[in-house]
């Protein structure tokens, strides 16, 4: 039987954009379907860590052993995704002795690079911790951006001639006896680049191998075809500062507990986070405690967490998976390895498997794993290159970095817009058209906004999880108008209104949770600007009931300057 | 010693200019105290009254019919619809040339960067060929280098919106601007100094250039709308030199922060004051206040480079602002007015200050002090806070002024009367 494709990934995050570029490049045949935008599930919303593993190195030293490899393996093929910051795990005089020599021995053990630090020595690498911690141990934790590296992974599976496909939503998986042979997708503006306006269509797509790679979300999959997949979904709240009051990872290090870390982010800092377990990773409290309490509990860290500002908070919703049997009742105990779920073997259904549990830090290794499997089953020889090959914007970093010139930006801007773009910088910013900034919080130029744009359609989201546009401190305030424009005229005007009015509301979305003090004087401001100056909440175009014009003011005859004043021209 | 006046205004946005102009025509001794830089650069520089109803209709025609329908405890309502009516006559005689609108109540349709129409009762004379009312068929003229305005955009904008004339937008590259990342001040100076620019036929005069620059692209509309950024000091002069090469009549469409018209309407501010006899001091915030004993104001604080000097005044009028202004600030569990502490009423639980659609009844934006019909803020038991101390502006609650389109018409009206009582009062 003809299928459409080898294989048939669902899910659009790290561990699906990675299986995606690994069977590419060995030379399958791959389409990826995702519901929504690229990173829309798990893997946007989280805090950006890049582990060392100094994380698991008391409770899981599988795992740990694992993130110092995977760690090191992005630093080298995803330069232009993550920031070295370091990392410190600091102990304050309440948390325990024990704990800090056996975190310190487990990552000897799992061959961590770490160092102890007295508690003066890490107020000089890091100045606003509390003035009494009382030690540290310091591991190379790192930022990452989530949704570079896994945009990264897509743009290179397509270069190997992979078929992405995001806002297709998998509505039935094709099953016939004991085989699934692909799945029935809706598409939400047709196949191709997202366009706002166009009408949905369904498509069948069928495949020799399905991998299920939706996280979170892969126990509705299974259901589609009467498999249980008893994935636990466990939400954890993550808050934004304006600033970032640290520039290395801090970690709290005791056993385990909510907010204890912080993550330095582009020009952010992330606070997280919690675990609690939710029945539906659609559809869960984001309350307010939640937020509250990653500034409480981390003031003890960095004092001044508790003035500053935040910009928005979000939810995540974690994977996790626990094997039959095992009735772990806390959500912080069951594991954070990943299980490869074989429906043949397991449950007797052939053509998929799917995966859950694991981490972003290792994504790249699931992503092997799998490949390795469905390779098998396909009777595919070629072997796995993702660790040696470097992701698009990641070649040869370091030689470009000497030769790139600002492009005609102002420094601080081609600065940042190089740290995003990497090696493609030349590729985008090199232009004979004028390149505003369009985004000044972030210091995004038309030129990277338009790559954006070619690459994902009238989706301002996915422009924005591309460019960090609208990312900052203003929220979109100032911006997103700017970039809905810039979507004119490959888009129309309804397209162009439609897709500003979505980002919009996303962007609220977030910054609900931050609405007191500067951030709650920004939004009234970002409210007044939008519907005031521009009356968008109003806007007539966007209202059935037709205005009539000519009830209104149409000037004063008496005083119009108009042709009265004209010379005829020059 | 301290400084003392009949009348101390608080506050240097258009309901404190308005309000210390109200008091000073009573012939009181006025003096207006600012901290921060105004919210007027973020403001477009039309005077709103009312545009839609508290509950979203609209766009009313004649704001003056519908104000006695707004809830009790709106401003207007606490002022009643002749005080509105007056503190906009006021307005009209301050602003004279400025501004156009006053030859009729029905409120204008002005065109809007993001390309559809707000209605608004008074607008800048550089905006008043542009009306959509107007049925002449506009060209609309954008800049390259200025990514919060897109012309072509706009113009399909206004068609969708029903606007009754044709309208076509060009994009263009401004004369003179070198920097993709030019200030909107830079073009509008460019203009103001008429700078020799190069252009293709050789040097020009920066407005010379730019009528060339757009004349090729009329196609015999009588009209040309820009992004206001025509000049700030020698505006007039500039629009009318540019009608003149152009041989069409040149708008303006407001545009967000910076906005020239609203900097133009600061400027027109200040110089009233001045004329009236205003004591204006800037960049000094007020840090405290102490009372009588019967619990009038005896004076407040003044905080002068580090040094707190004491302000005595018979009157006082708070005109601080809303959240933008920060006559209004907030905590994670509690908002509040920070020089008096004067009450603000909000829900105890934070997650009750907003809703989930952004553009829905936000209780954030209603957020501010309660008043009388004297305009003297309530406390919790609904008794003046201070017998001698009024409010005006956004620093008042129980209105959106984002949703209504009525900032500019709430601060006027209020500071109109807040300020006259005050004045009345302190000079009597």
């Amino acid at each position: 039987m003809a299928h459409d494709t080898e294989v048939l990934v669902l899910g659009g995050g790290s561990t699906g954009c990675g299986i995606a570029r690994d069977l590419a490049m060995r030379g399958v045949e791959v389409t990826l379907v995702e519901r929504g935008n690229l990173t829309d599930g798990t893997t946007g919303r989280m805090h950006g860590l890049l582990h060392s593993g100094g994380r698991y190195a008391v409770s899981d030293q599988a795992s740990a052993v694992e993130c110092i490899e995977e760690n090191e393996i992005l630093r080298e093929i995803a330069g232009h995704c993550v920031e070295t910051t370091g990392g410190l795990f600091v102990q304050r005089p309440e948390d325990p002795d024990d704990y800090f020599r056996e975190k310190l021995e487990g990552c000897r053990d799992c061959d961590i690079p770490a160092r102890v630090l007295s508690g003066r020595e890490a107020r000089e690498v890091e100045p606003y911790l509390a003035e009494d911690v009382k030690r540290a141990i310091q591991v190379p934790d790192g930022a990452v951006d989530p949704f570079r590296l896994c945009v990264a992974n897509a743009v290179d599976a397509e270069n190997y001639g992979a078929r992405i496909e995001t806002h297709a939503e998998v509505i039935d998986l094709l099953r016939e006896g004991d085989d699934i042979y692909g799945v029935e997708v809706r598409h939400e503006s047709g196949p191709g680049k997202r366009t706002h306006g166009t009408p949905g269509t369904t498509e069948e797509i069928t495949a020799e191998y399905v991998v299920n790679a939706t996280g979170a979300w892969a126990g509705q999959i299974g259901a589609m075809a009467d498999l249980d997949v008893e994935v636990r979904p466990s939400k954890g709240v993550m808050t934004i500062m304006n600033v970032r009051q640290v520039d290395t990872v801090i970690n709290r290090c005791r056993p385990k507990g909510d907010a204890d870390i912080v993550v330095p982010h582009e020009t952010t800092a992330i606070l997280g986070t919690t675990d609690e377990e939710v029945t539906d990773p659609d559809d869960y409290p984001e309350e307010q405690w939640e937020v509250d309490m990653m500034i409480d509990t981390l003031s003890e860290l960095v004092p001044i967490l508790e003035e500053a500002r935040t910009i928005r908070s979000f939810w995540g919703v974690r994977p996790l998976y626990e094997p039959p049997g095992r009735g772990t009742t806390d959500p912080t105990d069951i594991t954070r390895d990943f299980f490869l779920l074989d429906h043949e073997e397991r449950d007797g259904v052939s053509g998929m498997s799917s995966i859950v549990g694991g981490k972003f830090t290792t994504y790249r290794a699931m992503a092997e794993e799998i490949s390795n499997h469905v390779c098998e089953q396909l009777g595919v020889r070629a072997s796995c290159a993702t660790a040696e090959e470097a992701l698009p914007g990641s070649e040869n970093l370091a030689v470009l970095e000497e030769g790139m010139d600002d492009f005609g930006l102002r420094s601080p801007i081609a600065r940042r817009s190089k740290q995003r773009l990497g090696s493609r910088s030349q590729e985008v910013l090199e232009t004979d058209e004028p390149n505003p900034v369009v985004c000044q919080c972030e210091g995004v130029t038309r030129a990277e906004v338009q790559d954006a744009i070619d690459q994902s359609g009238s989706d301002l989201n996915a422009v924005r999880i591309r460019t960090r546009a609208s990312m900052g401190n203003c929220q979109g305030g100032f911006c997103c108008q700017n970039m809905a424009n810039e979507l004119h005229p490959e888009y129309d005007e309804a397209t162009t209104r439609e897709a500003l009015d979505e980002l919009f509301q996303e962007r609220w979305k977030g910054e609900r949770h931050a609405l007191w003090g500067e951030q709650l004087s920004q939004a009234m401001l970002n409210y007044a600007l939008h519907a005031t100056t521009m009356n968008r909440d109003n806007d007539p175009a966007s209202h059935t009931e037709a205005v009539d014009y000519g009830a209104f003011d149409s000037g004063d005859s008496s005083v119009r300057p108009s042709s009265r004043r004209r010379s005829g021209g020059d | 010693m301290a400084i003392s006046d009949d009348v101390l205004v608080i506050g240097g946005g258009i309901a404190g200019a308005t309000a210390a102009l109200a008091a000073a025509e009573e012939g009181a001794d006025v003096r207006l105290v600012t901290h921060k830089q105004s919210t007027l650069r973020n403001a477009s520089g039309l005077i709103d009254v009312l545009g839609y109803t508290h509950e979203g209709e609209g766009p009313i025609v004649d704001p003056f019919d519908r104000l006695e329908e707004l809830p009790e405890s709106h401003p207007y309502r606490r002022v009643g619809t002749e005080a509105v009516r007056e503190a906009l006559s006021f307005f009209d005689e301050v602003a004279g040339d400025a501004y156009a609108g006053d030859h009729t109540d029905a409120n204008a349709l002005v065109p809007t960067h993001g390309g559809t129409v707000k209605p608004t009762a008074r607008y800048p004379v550089s905006t008043a060929a542009g009306l959509a009312s107007d049925p002449r068929d506009t060209l609309l003229v954008g800049f390259e280098t200025l990514t919060d305005f897109d012309a072509p955009l706009a113009a399909s904008h206004l068609e969708a919106a029903g606007a009754p004339f044709a309208a076509r937008g060009v994009t263009l590259r401004f004369p003179g601007i070198v920097r993709d990342d030019a200030k909107l001040t830079r073009y509008a100076h460019l203009l103001d100094r008429e700078e020799p620019v190069e252009t293709a036929a050789g040097e020009r005069s920066a407005r010379e250039a730019l009528a060339a620059t757009v004349k090729p692209h009329l196609e015999g509309e009588s009209r040309v709308g820009f992004p206001a950024l025509l000049g700030d000091e020698f505006a007039d002069e500039v629009r009318a030199e540019l009608a003149d090469r152009l041989g069409a009549d040149v708008f303006e469409v407001p545009m967000g922060p910076p906005s020239l018209p609203g900097m133009r309407l600061e400027d027109l501010l200040y110089e009233a004051l001045e004329d009236a006899g205003v004591r204006v001091v800037s960049g000094v915030p007020v840090v405290g206040y102490e009372t009588d004993d019967d619990g009038t104001i005896d004076h407040v604080l003044v905080d002068r480079h580090g040094q707190e000097i004491p302000h005595e005044a018979g009157q006082y009028v708070l005109a601080t602002g809303g959240l933008v202004g920060k006559g209004v600030r907030s905590e994670r569990d509690r908002a509040f007015e920070p020089i008096f502490d004067c009450h603000v009423p909000h829900a105890d639980d934070r997650y009750d200050w907003f809703v989930d659609d952004v553009f829905g009844e936000q209780p954030y934006a209603r957020f501010g002090v309660v008043p009388d019909r004297e305009l003297r803020p309530l406390d919790a038991d609904e008794e003046p806070e201070f017998s001698n101390l009024r409010a005006a502006g956004a620093v008042l609650g129980g209105y959106d002024y984002a949703a209504e389109k009525s900032g500019a018409g709430v601060s006027l009206a209020t500071g109109y009367v807040a300020g006259g009582r005050a004045g009345a009062e302190a000079s009597r």
